[in-house]
Formats: C-alpha cells, structure tokens, sequence
C-alpha cells in the first residue's frame, strides 16, 4: 500500500501540496511513483512560469510511461528542485520528501477545493 | 539461439580490408576540396573483411525474433504473416529500377500500380479518395489533421483550433494534432470502455475542428454509438478523424465512410501485410470523404484525357507537399499485391477471422488472467494482469517469461486506463494450433506465478541477453561504441 502523509493537500491528478505561508511546495504522491516504475526524467517549469489552477507545468517520465504534471493551485513558479534534473530516482526513494516545483500561491481558497489524506487513500483504493 | 554479442567495431584490426583500391585513384584530387570540408581526422570505421561483415550480420540476424520465426502477439500493431510474394513483386526490377524523378509517361505502370491500390482502398474504407503519400501512420494523422484545417481555413472559419481525442487514444493523436498547431480536448471513457456520449455533448462548440477516433477502439471494443458521435460532432461543425491503426477486424465488413467518418489513415504496415517493425519502412494512406478531396496533398494522381495517367503538382485549396514524392512506392506494391492476391472473397474474410482468434484467446484465458472489460472484442483484447494479483508477479514478468517459450511478448502497460494492461492481437494469419500453444503456455506462466513467482521475476532465463536495466540504459543512456566501457 502506498504511504500517505498527513497535514497535505492531495490532487486527483496525484499531486500534493505542502503550504509554507503563502507558498505552495508541491511533488508527486507515493501512489503515483509507484504505478509509474522507476522514474527516468523529470520535465520541470521556468522559475517565473505563471500557472493556473489545473495547468500542465511538467511531465515524469520512467521506462513505462510519460504521465503530464498539473499544479493544484494558482501562481508564480519561484523554484524548481534541480536535483530532479540528473537523479529522478529521488522521487522513488521518497516522493515525499522530494518536492518538484514551489508556486507562490495567488488564490489560497483553491487549497479548499483539494483533498486531505484520507480522502486521497480512499480515491487510491478505489482505483 | 546462439549467443553472439560482438559489435562490428570488436571485430576491427587495423588495415584489412574486404577489397583493395588503387589508393591514387580514389584519393587524388582531395586536396582541390575547400579546407572547411576536409575533416581532420580519418573516420573510425571498423576495419574488417567481407567475411568479417558477412559472419557478423548472419549471427545478428539469428538472434531476432520475427513474425517469420514465432507468433508475435503485439496488440495494437497487427504483426499479421506478410506473404512472400509481396516480396518478389516489390523486387521486380520493372519497379524496383525506377526513379521518382522519371517523366510520367515512363511510369505509367507504377502511376496505375499507385490509382488501383488508392482505389481498392476507397472501395474498403467508403471514402472518396485516397493519398497515399504519407510515409507511416502519424505522418498520416498528421496529413488527415492538415486536410481538416484547411477545410475550416477554405471556408474562412478561423475559429476552430481545438480537436477531440478520447483518453484511451493512441498517444500519437495528441501528438500529431499538437504538431497541427491544434489544441486538445480529452474526452472520457465510461467504465465498458466506450467514449463518454454525455460527456462529450458539453465540449462541443464553434471552436471544435473535430473529433479523432479509433474504431474498434485501444481497448479492442467497437464504439457502438459512432453514429450518434457522428451526428453531434457534424452539427457542431467539426469533422471526424478515423485512426486506422485498428482497421484489421472492420476489413470486408464495416467502412468507416459509413460510419460518417470523414478523414481517415490507414497503416498499410498493419491492415494491408507490408513489414511491420524494424523500420518498415511503413506507410499511411489518407482517405477523405468527396467534399474534401480538394484538399488533399500533392502530388496527386490524375488520368488524362487520352487515358494516359500523370502527376500534377498543383492544386487549389490542397494542404500542401507532405512528401518529396508518392510515398514508400515499395510499400504501396506490397499492398497491392496482398489485396490482389486475396482477391474480393477472401478479402471480406479478414476482419471476421481475426475477430474470431482474439475472442477464441481471450475467452480460453480469462479464468487465468483479469478480463476488465468482459465483452466480446474485435481484433484484441486487454488484460488487467494476472487474475490472482497476490503473487507480486507483474505483467512485465508474465511479458518476458513468455520470451523463455518462444513466443513475442504483447503489447504491456497500455492502453493506460488499467495498470497492469496486457494487450493481446492475434490476428487472421494463425493457426487454431499455433493459438492453442500459445493459450497453454499463458495458462501454464499463471500457475507458475502461484508456484514459482521467482522463475517469473527472474524471466527470461532462455535468451541471448537476460532481463536489462531498463531504467539506468534510460537515466544514463551510453550512445557511444566509446564510452561502454
């Protein structure tokens, strides 16, 4: 069963968010690495790239699949985790602990819209 | 099989040769060449004999694995037997001599080779006319895409930028329309696998260029509401694309012109029996309904009026050149000898026969292995991997297991929409006793899954090389003889 971790949001897409003040850092969940298989490259935004809600900012790829990334929230791209750019093994060896883009968020309510990590297991389980 | 692993380049020893030239000869004069084209160095190419080079390929050639060596049951890819003949039509020196420069009243033939086949094809599908220019199925996607704006664009409605692709697609519609310059909209799938009617209704509008559809779809089930899908998409305005990657199980008795499709590609390396895989080359025909045909590409094909046929290189309201010439010409000959060949009878029997052999499959196996959707299928069918999943054996073990016993892996991890998909085509071309094998060796890799899961994990144990790291050759790729060691 993949891990889950309390205190974030959760996209249906399987993305999370992790809310430091008026920063929003999101990566890819625990269920989402695993279905992909070990991840080979990591597609990653411009710093300054502006997102809406629900936009494609990137893309991960393993020997399985190519799956796009969309961001949960509204905002500014103010960094990208460029480590992901020569080892996106990271991201199987803790999806958690390995965000992938930090959006300085411009519409917090749409944090209200996403799920907590309860809901999140239940939508996995039922996949 | 025999083990052979040496690169042409392990087989190099400084000076020999497989002929000897006068060197004067074929050096003189070099030095006349502007200097930005003289290279500093000599090329490193291998240094060997013809022997060397004959040993080398010969062993190489005995460590692949093709339709003409096993069952190769790669869903979505119709790896159907392509007849000898084809070949020795296509090396026919009346054809093979030819140059595409050649004036048109030298070619006849080869013009009458190129009308014919568009014109059987027209007869299969329902459409009005073909191109058969495009050099494989995404080039045809891509030329049918092009056929689509230029309608939209002729009729002065600039608005329709965005196309329709169901999310059980093959990943090379969003792609082709991306390269269009067309924006997509995905459509949902209902949970027996057929485009969402319900939701497709509200993504229709005045900015809908069209709608792409493969019928019988990724999943290998025929969407049976493609008539009322027509009905909306037209109404709206748009045009219906048809992806004939799964055009096999429909030949002989089902057209998509009927349907209401109006652009469609065929691949003749899938449907119509021209080699398939290893470059192929391939070929994509597009078929367009009568109020297209003027947008087709050029060149075109056209009789005179003495009877005579010639190219012409022009033509009001086209889509423009998608190809130097008239496509892969050997390919077309191919193709055209495979219809001939079969003839009208037995050319209406394709379809029906490899529909047969994947329901006949599918049914014998699916106590064994998870059937998501449990319809009868057209010409393939997906699995959801093994039915018992508590074993930890994943569809890739059960893929390359199947390798230790002689058999092409199928298609695995598509279509997306199941996890742990294993996508099944038999096509018409085998036997019931090659299928029957096959069937018996799939029941018997599943109770080794329960019995033996390591055997599987540790698949294949029988081939030249054993399984491969995938994942480092994709993170840290080594593309130089050079740098291997």
């Amino acid at each position: 069963m993949a891990k889950t971790v309390e205190g974030l949001y959760y996209s249906e897409s399987h993305e999370w968010v992790k809310v430091e003040g008026d920063v929003a850092v999101i990566g890819i969940t625990d269920y989402a690495q695993h279905s992909m298989g070990d991840l080979s490259y990591v597609d990653m935004p411009e710093v300054d790239d502006e997102l809406e809600a629900g936009d494609e900012f990137g893309a991960v790829e393993s020997v399985k699949a190519a799956s796009d990334l969309y961001s949960p929230v509204s905002g500014t791209v103010i960094e990208v985790n460029e480590e992901l750019e020569d080892a996106p093994e990271l991201l199987n060896e803790d999806a958690f602990a390995n965000w992938i883009i930090k959006v300085k968020m411009t519409d917090r309510s749409e944090l209200e819209g996403l799920m907590d990590a309860a809901a999140y297991e239940a939508m996995c389980a039922e996949a | 099989m025999k083990y052979y692993d040496k690169l042409i380049f392990d087989l190099s020893k400084e000076g020999r040769r497989g002929c000897s030239l006068p060197v004067r000869k074929w050096t003189a004069g070099l030095d006349e060449l502007p200097a930005v084209l003289l290279r500093e160095e000599a090329p490193e190419l291998p240094q060997v004999s013809e022997l060397d080079v004959v040993r080398h390929y010969t062993n190489l050639s005995q460590m692949n694995f093709g339709v003409d060596s096993g069952f190769y049951p790669l869903g979505s890819c119709t790896m159907k037997y392509n007849p000898k003949i084809n070949e020795e039509i296509a090396a026919h020196p009346g054809f093979s001599g030819l140059h595409p420069l050649q004036p048109a009243r030298t070619v006849q033939g080869a013009l009458e080779v190129y009308r014919e086949l568009a014109r059987s094809l027209s007869e299969i599908t329902g459409m009005a006319e073909f191109t058969l220019n495009p050099f494989a199925g995404a080039h045809g996607e891509l030329t049918g895409l092009m056929v689509i704006r230029q309608y939209h664009i002729s009729r002065g409605d600039l608005k329709r930028t965005r196309i329709i692709v169901p999310d059980s697609a093959h990943g090379t519609n969003p792609a082709s329309a991306a390269v269009c310059g067309l924006d997509i909209v995905q459509v949902k799938s209902k949970e027996n696998g057929l485009v969402d009617v319900e939701d497709l209704k509200p993504l229709l509008d005045d900015t809908i260029a069209g709608i792409m559809m493969t019928n019988p779809n990724t999943l290998g089930l025929f969407e049976k509401d493609i008539k009322e899908i027509a009905a909306l998409v037209h109404e709206c305005g748009g045009l219906l694309y048809y992806d004939g990657a799964n055009m096999n199980p429909l030949i002989g008795k089902v057209r998509p012109g009927d349907m209401g499709f109006d652009v469609l590609h065929l691949n003749l390396h899938k449907s119509f029996s021209t080699p398939h895989g290893g470059g192929g080359p391939g070929s994509g025909p597009v078929g367009v309904a009568a109020h297209l045909v003027k947008h087709l590409p050029w060149p075109r094909v056209v009789e005179l009026e003495d009877g005579t046929l010639d190219l012409v290189n022009e033509n009001g309201g086209s889509c423009g050149r998608i190809s130097g010439f008239m496509g892969n010409f050997g390919v077309i000959l191919r193709a055209y000898t495979y219809i001939l060949m079969l003839g009208r009878q037995n050319v209406k029997m394709v379809g029906p026969l490899a529909v047969l052999a994947a329901n006949y499959i599918k049914e014998s196996l699916k106590d064994c292995f998870k059937l998501p959707i449990p319809s009868v299928c057209k010409h393939e069918f997906v699995f959801d991997g093994l039915a018992d999943q508590t074993t930890g054996v994943t569809t890739l073990d059960v893929a390359k297991r199947l390798l230790d016993y002689g058999f092409h892996a199928p298609t695995i991890y598509f279509p997306l929409l199941f996890h742990q998909a294993i996508m099944i085509e038999p096509t018409e071309t085998e036997s019931k006793e090659t299928l029957d094998g096959f069937i018996d060796i799939m029941k018997h890799i599943a109770r080794e899954a329960s019995e033996d899961p390591d055997s599987l994990k540790t698949a294949p144990h029988t081939t030249p090389v054993r399984r491969l790291d995938e994942t480092t050759a994709a993170r840290q790729p080594v593309l130089k003889y050079k740098d291997i060691n």
